[in-house]
């Protein structure tokens, strides 16, 4: 049994060591929001934090997650930045298929986080990772852009 | 409501259709001549009325009111990415004056009886459904208006329904919808001529940019319910093991290693397909497990021995060369107006200009691979999964079962992208054959990971395109030749059909309206070695490749400013019956309701130049390209400014792009497909490619397929809605966008560099500053 602390909350799984903390979260514990796009960490669609840091979910095996803290798109409305980028992402209207953004927002608030007034070469680089087959990278850069105007202003109050 | 039989779709479900003469319409739907012949005698059908379900406007089929005032509207086909969802039900919202925060959208089951088509497909939805909904909306109204005048006791021409309510002005009560929604449903349905529409003027959310995606925050939270995100009691989970070449089957497997596999419950074998491919499964073996990880180890541990059949020897480099050949040999005439070979034979050498282009084959890579859930029980199926065609779902899984389709129970889930991909239900039928083999009761989820996806799609045609053209001293286009080259998606319907029929030549071939004495298009009678089915946009992305390409090739040669020359070759503003112009297709539209409008054509153009400042100068190693195209019934233009360095690496500085789509009802979602065909298009442009060697697609995931990624995205992306003419039928949104791309790229590199690139993608040239 692997103990893991997901959103801040103990989660026991059975899973066996070596499957990807993805499948785990989806399969077993029916943590849907984390998404399954290409299995080898190329396209950003299982993004998660671990211990703060983006984690490709679907090539990490579980077992190197164990104890460490899991943050997924389900507890970014409970993060200071998750919050007010969720919020950015609804105000831009970024979505088409949606499929993908749970990925793009857990990159964007972690580059939030290392990054605060991030430029666009910086969005590029950090968010080139996540792909969108719809094609909503236009409304990702704005949308960042005004979260990061949002956190600064709140930062200042 | 009209109704078309659903009697097509499922023959060819059988395969049963290949003694038949055959027409394939955009979506795929086969019809025999026989039918053809039939309907001869009656009036031709258009539009909806061609599809199957046609359309329904009764408000009982897609509105229910609640005593506390919730309005909840039947959201009646799938949510891919456009926002059908959302706006279809907005337009319903609008004519019954409901208040959008107090609606709830519900999704349909698969049943066109009772909702009309529900195939999302052939960008349709608000074409074929907004005077549908807005019938649907505004019954919905008048209902309440009759109940809330019944209750006062008034006439009801004295009572108006506002928002959630209607009033008695005179007397200045007011009735809220929920109090009304008892007697409201009692009231009889208005007859058709009795149903008063909105004027433009009183248009509450229609036109308007105030409603967001109705998931948009279960979106953004990681709540929403994809396909892929199903969930029931009990589930296992299934891939499959496919034959790497189309036609294939299995020779021998050992299970032994995969049933060894923790998790690994079972192996199912799923036979080969017999006849064309049409929707049905590969064949292959099914890995069943408690979870989607062990069944992919289960399937990694199989080992099979395949037969290639007959595709074994499919090869891209050498299909090329094929296509190559065909395209300079006469080919099958689909129209011919004066005598562009006489032209051609008599012109001085200096006169002719002739250019082959190349399009490869595309995947569609939607972000969720295709995935179906399906639970057998008590001689019924149900069935939860994300396709564009849920009927075409249902009779596939009714006729592996040989039970009646209203005996499936299809649950249409948010789609993680279709493109096109998912209108095709073969991998719900594999669900149903892996179920089959499991204890009654028992839901399966089948799933395709990405290397599933790319190697086993059904792909955007392969494509070499050859025109030939004669222009004068004048820089008049005397004569001009259009010889496609390319296989057909009649061949996933019938065995051996060759070359590109008259739906996919009507998509920017046939169908152009430039004023040359002498045209000919011709398509090559060339074979098809994988499933080849339709991209996002379909036949227009290579036929308006190349004749985007070669317009602006002529007006370089002519020494002309490229949209001057295009606007001179387009002419006048003026209606043409596109009858006249070969196409008797016309996305099955009346060509009276949806002649080709020219001005509209020219309208785009300019409004596309226009945000992108046409004719300024830019700096040095900057270009400027122009494409534009008509296709689903909407005109689009692209303006792109590319910078490209002395490395040759192009960078795309900006996007502007425009679309008269007629009346745009959503015009927020408008935009966003706007901004998404130009990125989508970018990226098969610049880097997409599938090939084969040995019968097998060579790439597996997005590092050799490669889509376009956030740091060659735009940081410019311009969009520009013309027109917005409420007098004009609704044309489409979802594909229009994505053809008028890379020719617009392609043009803007070589106005950078002087060099001409005529096979896509672009990375596989070298490009040279100039």
């Amino acid at each position: 049994m692997t103990r893991l602390q997901v959103n801040g909350q103990a989660k026991d799984t059975h899973a066996p060591d070596d499957m990807p903390l993805l499948w785990v979260l989806r399969d077993d514990l029916g943590m849907t929001g984390t998404k399954f796009g290409c299995g080898m960490a190329l396209c950003g669609a299982c993004t998660v934090h671990v211990d703060g840091e983006p984690v490709r979910a679907c090539v990490t095996p579980v077992s190197a997650v164990a104890g460490r803290a899991i943050a997924t798109i389900e507890g970014m409305g409970g993060d200071r930045i998750g919050a007010v980028v969720q919020r950015a992402w609804l105000e831009n209207n970024v979505a088409q298929c949606g499929y993908c953004q749970a990925g793009q927002i857990m990159t964007a608030v972690n580059l939030l986080k290392v990054t605060p007034q991030p430029s666009d070469s910086e969005i590029e680089d950090a968010m080139s990772g996540n792909i969108c087959r719809c094609g909503t990278y236009p409304r990702i850069r704005a949308a960042i852009h005004q979260a990061a105007a949002q956190l600064a202003q709140g930062g200042k109050q | 409501m009209t109704v078309a039989t659903p009697l097509s779709r499922r023959l060819f479900l059988q395969g049963g259709l290949a003694a038949l003469t055959l027409a394939v319409t955009a979506d795929g739907l086969v019809r025999s001549a026989s039918a053809a012949e039939t309907a001869d005698s009656a009036p031709p059908k258009y539009g909806a009325d061609t599809m199957p379900g046609g359309t329904v406007d009764s408000p009982l089929a897609f509105v229910s009111i609640a005593g506390d005032g919730t309005v909840t509207i039947v959201a009646h086909r799938a949510e891919m990415g456009t926002g059908v969802r959302t706006t279809l039900p907005m337009v319903v919202a609008d004519e019954m004056e409901a208040a959008w925060e107090r609606v709830t959208v519900v999704q349909a089951e698969a049943n066109e009886a009772r909702y009309g088509n529900q195939n999302v497909d052939g960008s349709r939805s608000v074409r074929h459904f907004l005077l549908p909904m807005r019938r649907v909306g505004a019954a919905a109204r008048q209902m309440l208006e009759a109940a809330a005048a019944a209750r006062w006791s008034v006439p009801v021409g004295e009572v108006q329904a506002q928002l959630h309510a209607v009033l008695h002005r005179a007397s200045g009560r007011r009735l809220g919808y929920g109090e009304l929604a008892a007697d409201a449903a009692r009231q009889p349905v208005p007859q058709a001529d009795a149903l008063r529409l909105k004027t433009r003027a009183d248009f509450r959310y229609i036109g308007k940019e105030g409603v967001r995606l109705v998931d948009l925050q279960a979106i953004g939270q990681g709540q929403a319910t994809y396909g892929m995100d199903m969930r029931l009691p009990g589930m296992v989970y299934a891939v499959v093991a496919r034959p790497p070449v189309l036609g294939g089957r299995l020779r021998r497997v050992n299970s032994a290693k995969a049933l060894a596999v923790p998790g690994v419950i079972k192996v199912v074998e799923i036979p080969a397909f017999k006849g064309a491919p049409g929707f049905q499964p590969l064949g292959g073996v099914a890995v069943v497990a408690r979870n989607t990880w062990s069944a992919m180890q289960g399937r990694a541990a199989l080992e099979i021995e395949w037969d290639d059949g007959a595709n074994a020897g499919y090869d891209s480099a050498a299909y090329r060369k094929t296509l190559e050949a065909a395209a300079r040999a006469p080919g099958k005439p689909m129209r011919n107006q004066g005598d562009a070979a006489q032209a051609w034979a008599q012109a001085p050498e200096s006169a002719r200009f002739a250019a082959d282009y190349y399009v490869p084959h595309l995947a569609h890579a939607s972000m969720e691979p295709p995935v179906a859930t399906v639970r057998l029980q008590d001689g019924r199926a149900e069935v939860w999964t994300s396709v564009q065609n849920p009927a075409a779902a249902q009779d596939a899984v009714a006729a592996r079962l040989k039970i009646k389709p209203e005996q499936v129970k299809v649950n249409v889930l948010l789609l993680g992208g279709g493109f096109g991909r998912k209108s095709k239900p073969d991998f719900v039928d594999e669900a149903t054959i892996v179920a089959q083999a499991l204890p009654a009761g028992t839901p399966v989820k089948l799933v395709w990971t990405r290397d599933d996806d790319l190697q086993h799609d059904y792909l955007h045609t392969v494509s070499v395109e050859r025109l030939e053209a004669v222009i004068d001293d004048q820089a008049q286009v005397r004569s001009w030749l259009h010889r496609s080259a390319a296989p057909t998606i009649a061949s996933l319907f019938a065995e051996g059909a060759k070359g590109q029929q008259l739906f996919e030549s009507a998509m920017s071939a046939i169908n152009m309206p430039y004023r040359v004495p002498h045209v000919r298009v011709e398509t090559a009678p060339v074979a098809a070695h994988a499933r080849i089915g339709w991209f996002r946009s379909v036949a227009n992305i290579p036929h308006a490749f190349a004749a985007q390409s070669f317009i602006a090739e002529l007006a370089h040669r002519a020494g002309r400013d490229h949209k001057q020359f295009a606007l001179d070759l387009i002419g006048p503003a003026r209606k043409i019956d596109p009858g006249t112009l070969a196409d008797t297709w016309n996305y099955s539209e009346s060509p009276t309701l949806y002649p080709y409008d020219t001005g509209r054509l020219r309208s785009v153009i300019e409004a596309a130049c226009h945000g992108a400042g046409w004719g300024r100068a830019l700096p040095k190693g900057h270009g400027l390209g122009l494409a534009f195209c008509y296709s689903f019934m909407s005109y689009t233009a692209a303006v792109i400014e590319v910078a490209v360095d002395d490395k040759g690496q192009v960078n795309v500085v900006a996007v502007d792009m425009a679309i008269d789509c007629g009346p745009q009802i959503n015009p927020e979602r408008i935009r966003a497909q706007l901004e998404g065909g130009a990125i989508m298009g970018l990226g098969l442009a610049l880097s997409s490619e599938i090939t084969f060697a040995n019968g097998r697609v060579q790439q597996t995931n997005f590092h050799d397929y490669e889509v376009l990624r956030h740091n060659a995205s735009p940081r410019v992306l311009r969009t520009h809605l013309v027109n917005d003419d409420h007098d004009l039928p609704p044309g489409g949104v979802g594909e229009p966008p994505v053809p008028p791309v890379a020719p617009a790229l392609c043009n803007a590199i070589f106005a950078a560099t002087g060099q001409r690139v005529r096979s896509l993608p672009v990375r596989t040239l070298e490009i040279k500053a100039g």
